[in-house]
């Protein structure tokens, strides 16, 4: 079995998909186990964290700048917007360390093992928007979206942003331990200014500006106009988000190559 | 046939680039062997996962023209919430091959009983290195990665992980590593000696093994490695 790089497109690929599924499995009953609810927990675990911020958010009142958007959508919109980008990356940051002696397999390579966290955390998060969005539409506290397209748009978007930043950064901390333990006080900095809990029109337009120059704010802005329509007044650049991602996914595919060249087991 | 071309490995200290091998070449053939002598620190574990792949050299090549197995034996890998089963579906999702004919060999070679589904955080080193070990005799591969050191068990395991190795896959190549020329010079054609940062060859294992009392005979010179 030559390394991955020395065969045939064709064949790396089928090399990288089997050890994808193998790594998507191993994750999943790892992580979940067999017992109560099992790999349900992937979908039940963000909804839980989901619920409880759309309560605390629906019991504080949050002022929603008298848009007349119900604060229970505002707050799915929102809270899931952040699994996206937020979850990805943190289970990205332990992936190295965690999954280290699985790259005695050759044929295992870190980048497989962030796309598995990646695809997890992606899957976990969609699975619990769709659960959540449809008992509260049925339930009438959610409105239907005015345009599913662009919901799917600032979705995939977010989806872009969290999968990048998450490469990026798992592969840093092959560097730096530094990167994992920044990352949590970034991301509790992030949280309040990532557009889950306000819209940027609620600010003064020095403040619109400032927000504006984070990608995830653009996500959010366009998945609440899908969702909400014109009702709410957004402010977004998708081509703004779509280079940051990009420059993001350069940026981590080049530092994840580099960090696979510099994984010891010593 | 697996190459290695002038393959070094250098890893970071905190005093600096510290060179554990440089200017390593050898090749072995398809159904050929060899035996690596080293005293402990040689850098023989090292060897053994540059030529696995899990780790890579910082300069050279390494060349695998055949399918090289993962160091035999090795149990960092274990998921130790997972079962021993669940364990070995990883690994054969992994190598593309199907579990459930494996499962007989490897419930008969483990001897773990019911332990086989049981989470591995309750086996005891024995039982993991069995298991790891059937693993690896459970996959196909043409050469073995041998490092003496981590196929610790009693003599019952021994003489079955010596049946399985050197009687039933005789045609097969395979590297075994060892501080202790014992299963070296029963079971190895040529023997090469690992000595401070240089792989040293010679024309027959008897002369690998003297040269190898000698270097046990010094001090290890290790300063000399570091990259000042």
């Amino acid at each position: 079995m030559t390394a991955i790089g020395e065969l045939p497109f064709f064949q790396c690929l089928a090399i990288q998909s089997r050890v994808l599924r193998a790594l998507f499995l191993r994750e999943l009953i790892t992580r979940y186990g067999r017992d109560n609810l099992g790999v349900l927990w992937l979908i039940g675990e963000p909804m839980i964290f989901t619920l409880g911020v759309a309560t605390i958010w629906s019991l504080a009142g949050l002022a929603h700048g008298g848009t007349g958007i119900p604060i229970v959508a505002f707050a799915v919109t929102g809270y899931s917007s952040v699994l996206m980008w937020r979850n990805a990356t943190s289970h990205c940051t332990t992936g190295i360390e965690e999954n280290k002696p699985l790259l005695f397999h050759r044929s295992v390579l870190i980048i497989d093992v962030f796309f598995t966290r990646i695809a997890l955390e992606i899957i976990g998060a969609t699975g619990s928007l769709i659960v959540l969005s449809f008992f509260f539409t049925f339930i009438g506290w959610m409105p239907m979206p005015d345009n599913l397209l662009m919901v799917i748009g600032g979705w995939f978007m977010l989806a872009w942003f969290g999968a990048s930043l998450a490469l990026l950064a798992g592969a840093g901390t092959a560097f730096s331990s530094l990167v994992h333990r920044l990352w949590h006080p970034i991301a509790y900095l992030l949280f309040p200014m990532s557009g889950a809990a306000f819209m940027v029109d609620w600010l003064p337009s020095k403040l619109q500006y400032l927000v504006l120059f984070l990608p995830m704010v653009h996500g959010v802005e366009l998945l609440r106009h899908g969702y909400f329509g014109n009702v709410v007044q957004t402010h977004y650049d998708i081509g703004y988000m779509a280079e940051c991602c990009l420059a993001l996914s350069l940026c981590g595919m080049y530092v994840v190559r580099e960090a696979g060249r510099r994984v010891e087991f010593g | 046939m697996i190459s290695l071309e002038h393959v070094s490995k250098v890893y970071e200290t905190r005093r600096g680039p510290y060179n554990v091998f440089e200017d390593v070449s050898f090749t072995l053939p398809r159904g050929r062997n060899l035996g690596i002598l080293g005293r402990n620190g040689a850098g023989k574990s090292t060897m053994i996962r540059l030529i696995s792949g899990a780790e890579r050299p910082t300069t050279g090549r390494i060349r695998r023209g055949m399918r090289v197995s993962w160091p035999l034996a090795f149990v960092g890998a274990f998921a130790h919430n997972l079962t021993g089963l669940d364990n070995l579906k990883f690994v054969c999702r992994v190598y593309g091959v199907n579990h459930k004919p494996l499962l007989p060999f490897i419930e008969d070679f483990t001897e773990l009983g019911p332990f086989l589904r049981e989470p591995v955080l309750h086996y005891s080193h024995g039982m993991m290195t069995r298991l790891a070990f059937a693993l690896s005799m459970a996959i196909e591969f043409d050469c073995f990665l041998i490092d003496e050191a981590m196929i610790v068990g009693d003599a019952r395991f021994h003489e079955r992980c010596q049946y399985e190795l050197f009687h039933k896959r005789k045609d097969r190549a395979f590297i075994l590593v060892s501080h202790d020329a014992n299963a070296i010079k029963t079971y190895c054609e040529n023997a090469v000696v690992l000595a401070e940062g240089r792989l040293h060859s010679f024309p027959n294992v008897d002369a690998a093994y003297a040269y190898y009392l000698e270097t046990l005979a010094q001090k290890p010179e290790a300063m000399e490695r570091w990259r000042m």
